[in-house]
């Protein structure tokens, strides 16, 4: 085994929100922390954040947590674990007041607390009427968050390993986590970073659909490593999705166009959405959107050369109304759709934004995985936070400012679940297998002698187009099938793969197809998941199977790599100290 | 030298925008640029996400000397003059 290895006590993979409030907390406790980043830090998807982080201060108007809490549960479509819920939203305030103090620039009142506003879903008197929950930091909050986090973890002497990709997760026979192979992309070498703990911060896999609001660094790779190596990935059905992103690029383009006046075209010209909502039409709820969209390009309705896009008009609203009312919204329809919305429609398609599923973990942050019976039996060693992990806080479907939440919540209580871990039994590192590194050693080896390989573009092309057909934000029984059978080819090709350049340093052929290994199993995971699921349940609407079915489906899904074979795991219904939220019909 | 495979990575970032917009400006423009220009387009790299995007988007005004930078980042998403 000729790999340099390099020893921590622990080490973050992904240098976002959540991997550096983990990081935080452990080198404030005088620990030799690495986290590594495939991009420099304050340049990782949290920086897309703009909202807010959700906290029941009740700066403006009264607000507790059992209130944010049952939005939550809700929200989640009685999915989440309302253990972890309840945890999650008591926290909330501490971790906003800790964020403030170390220097987060939140936006504020005159008399000098955090000012909050109203954000969807976010109600007061479990449901009754909108409350000011979301702390944020003008629409910047993301990118204040990531630098306040960064500045906090120099100073607390946090190392990082910019421009490095972890390539696998290294487990010993009692399957205890040791560590991970990584790649340093400016050399092309390859090492291990041995640790006592190794926390998963990777972020979600949102770029396995052609279309998605995430940044070409969201690859899932924390999920890719983790199936890999035999850790099942949890709920994975569930994506959230945003009715209208600009078709072929994903970028958003506001609801306010449609508050404004704006409707949704058909190939045919036809204003569509009045079929399937007379009264309420392109002012439906995103839901009802989404899905007559895809409806509409399923039944071959839809726009654009491959038939598979809807148009945004909004050209009689006139030039002076668009810039008046609608800012940037011209110019971002020119830049990414090449279309002047003062004259031509803009076209659209619903766009995936975020994956509420990913690697099983409890409120401490320990990832779980079933073993002789108990379905949540600890993986010592290993950690996970943010949208990598599943909690389960998000169940089914997430509301907006959780996830800033979600990410610092859980990534401090991994932090501090790490500490107490090492107290007890982290004296010294335990010996690596002996087969330590091969499997990436091997991966690599099988990429640079592919001969006639697969190109890694199409294929990757390929698999998220059959995602965005088959797995998108409306379901259809036949599309599901088919598109299990399509997924599993494009897993085919993606061990056949093979770059052309062979080169050491910054090799961006060589880390987009390793990128590609790990898409490819999320984007397995989901279909398959999604298939076997026969209800509709928040993200996930099925045409067949329109309603919610608790006695039958009210459990979370595990897929194993191994066989691509499924297990269910119970709901957490029993909270913390609160009674259990029932589960009722979720309407807004 | 690996120096093109070094911009190509940083061009990765945390806004999807920003990916559309570089990677445009990779296709089109970075090959004409000369080494001056690359210095200085390896700096405006160093500017924060919502920064520049701001500065491809036209939101924001640049310091001068990336005037002729910006003007072409600007143009990098809209269609090829035929």
């Amino acid at each position: 085994m000729g790999l340099p290895v390099r020893l921590f006590d622990a080490v973050i993979v992904g240098g976002g929100g959540s991997g550096m409030r983990a990081a935080l907390e452990l080198a404030r406790a005088d620990l030799k922390v690495a986290v590594l980043s495939k991009v420099f830090p304050t340049r990782s998807h949290t920086v897309a954040a703009q909202g807010g982080v959700a906290a029941s201060l009740g700066n403006i108007d009264e607000d507790n947590w059992h209130w944010h809490m049952y939005d939550t549960v809700k929200g989640s479509d009685y999915l989440g674990d309302q253990d972890a819920i309840e945890f999650m939203c008591r926290k909330a305030n501490e971790v906003v007041y800790e964020l403030e103090h170390l220097g987060m620039p939140f936006d504020r009142l005159a008399g000098g607390k955090i000012y909050q506003r109203p954000f969807g879903g976010h109600m007061r008197d479990y449901g009754v009427s909108p409350v000011p929950r979301a702390c944020a930091a003008a629409d910047r909050t993301g990118h204040a968050l990531l630098h306040t986090l960064y500045q906090a973890n120099l100073k607390a002497r946090t190392q990082f390993f910019v421009e490095w990709m972890a390539l696998d997760l290294i487990r010993a026979q009692d399957g205890s986590v040791l560590g991970v192979t990584a790649l340093e992309m400016e050399t092309g070498e390859v090492m291990i970073l041995q640790a006592k703990a190794t926390v998963f911060a990777t972020g979600g896999a949102g770029r396995i659909f052609a279309a998605s609001t995430n940044a070409f660094i969201n690859t899932g790779d924390g999920l890719g490593m983790a199936a890999r190596a035999g850790i099942p990935l949890q709920d994975l059905e569930f994506w959230q999705f945003h009715p209208t992103g600009v078709a072929g690029a994903g970028v958003l383009i506001t609801e306010g166009v449609r508050g404004e006046g704006g409707y949704l075209l058909n190939k045919n010209g036809e204003r569509f959405m009045e079929r399937y909502a007379p009264n309420a039409k392109d002012l439906a709820s995103r839901d009802v959107v989404a899905r007559a969209m895809a409806t509409e390009i399923k039944e071959g309705r839809g726009a654009g050369k491959d038939g598979d896009c809807i148009l945004l008009k909004l050209d009689h609203l006139g030039e002076e109304t668009i810039s008046k009312r609608l800012p940037g919204i011209r110019e971002i329809a020119k830049k990414f759709a090449n279309v002047d919305p003062v004259k031509d429609p803009i076209p659209v398609v619903p766009t995936c934004h975020y994956q509420m599923g990913g690697i099983p973990t409890n409120y401490h942050g320990q990832v779980v995985v079933p073993k002789n019976g108990n379905p949540e039996s600890v993986v010592p060693g290993f950690y996970a936070a943010g949208e990598c992990s599943c909690v389960s806080v998000h169940g089914a479907n997430r509301l907006g400012c959780n996830s800033l939440l979600d990410l610092l919540v859980f990534g401090k209580s991994a932090g501090e679940k790490v500490i107490q871990d090492l107290k007890q039994d982290g004296k010294s590192h335990r010996a690596l297998p002996n087969d330590a590194g091969e499997l990436t050693l091997s991966r690599l080896a099988r990429l640079d002698g592919q001969k006639s390989g697969e190109r890694v573009a199409e294929v990757s092309a390929d698999m998220r187009r059959t995602m965005q057909q088959h797995c998108g934000v409306f379901r259809f029984p036949d599309l599901l099938t088919e598109g299990v059978r399509k997924i599993k080819d494009v897993a085919e090709r993606v061990s056949r793969t093979g770059i052309s350049d062979k080169s050491r340093t910054f090799n961006t052929a060589r880390v987009e197809a390793l990128e590609l290994d790990n898409l490819v199993e999320t984007a397995v995971a989901s279909l398959v998941s999604a298939e076997a699921r026969k209800e509709s349940r928040g993200s996930h609407d099925r045409a067949d199977f329109h309603q919610r079915d608790d006695a039958n489906w009210m459990k979370h899904t595990l897929w194993f790599k191994q066989g691509s074979r499924l297990e269910y795991k119970p709901v957490h219904t029993q909270p913390l100290s609160v009674e259990t939220f029932e589960p009722k019909a979720r309407v807004y | 030298m690996g120096d093109v495979d070094r911009v190509r990575w940083r061009c990765r970032r945390g806004l999807l925008e920003l990916d559309l917009v570089l990677g445009e400006f990779l296709e089109r423009c970075y090959g004409g640029l000369d080494a001056d220009g690359r210095r200085l387009f390896d700096e405006l790299l160093e500017q924060p996400d919502n920064d520049l995007l701001d500065l491809a988007m036209g939101r924001s005004e640049p310091p001068p000397r990336y005037r002729a930078l910006v003007a072409m980042l600007r143009g990098a998403g809209e269609p090829a003059p035929m």
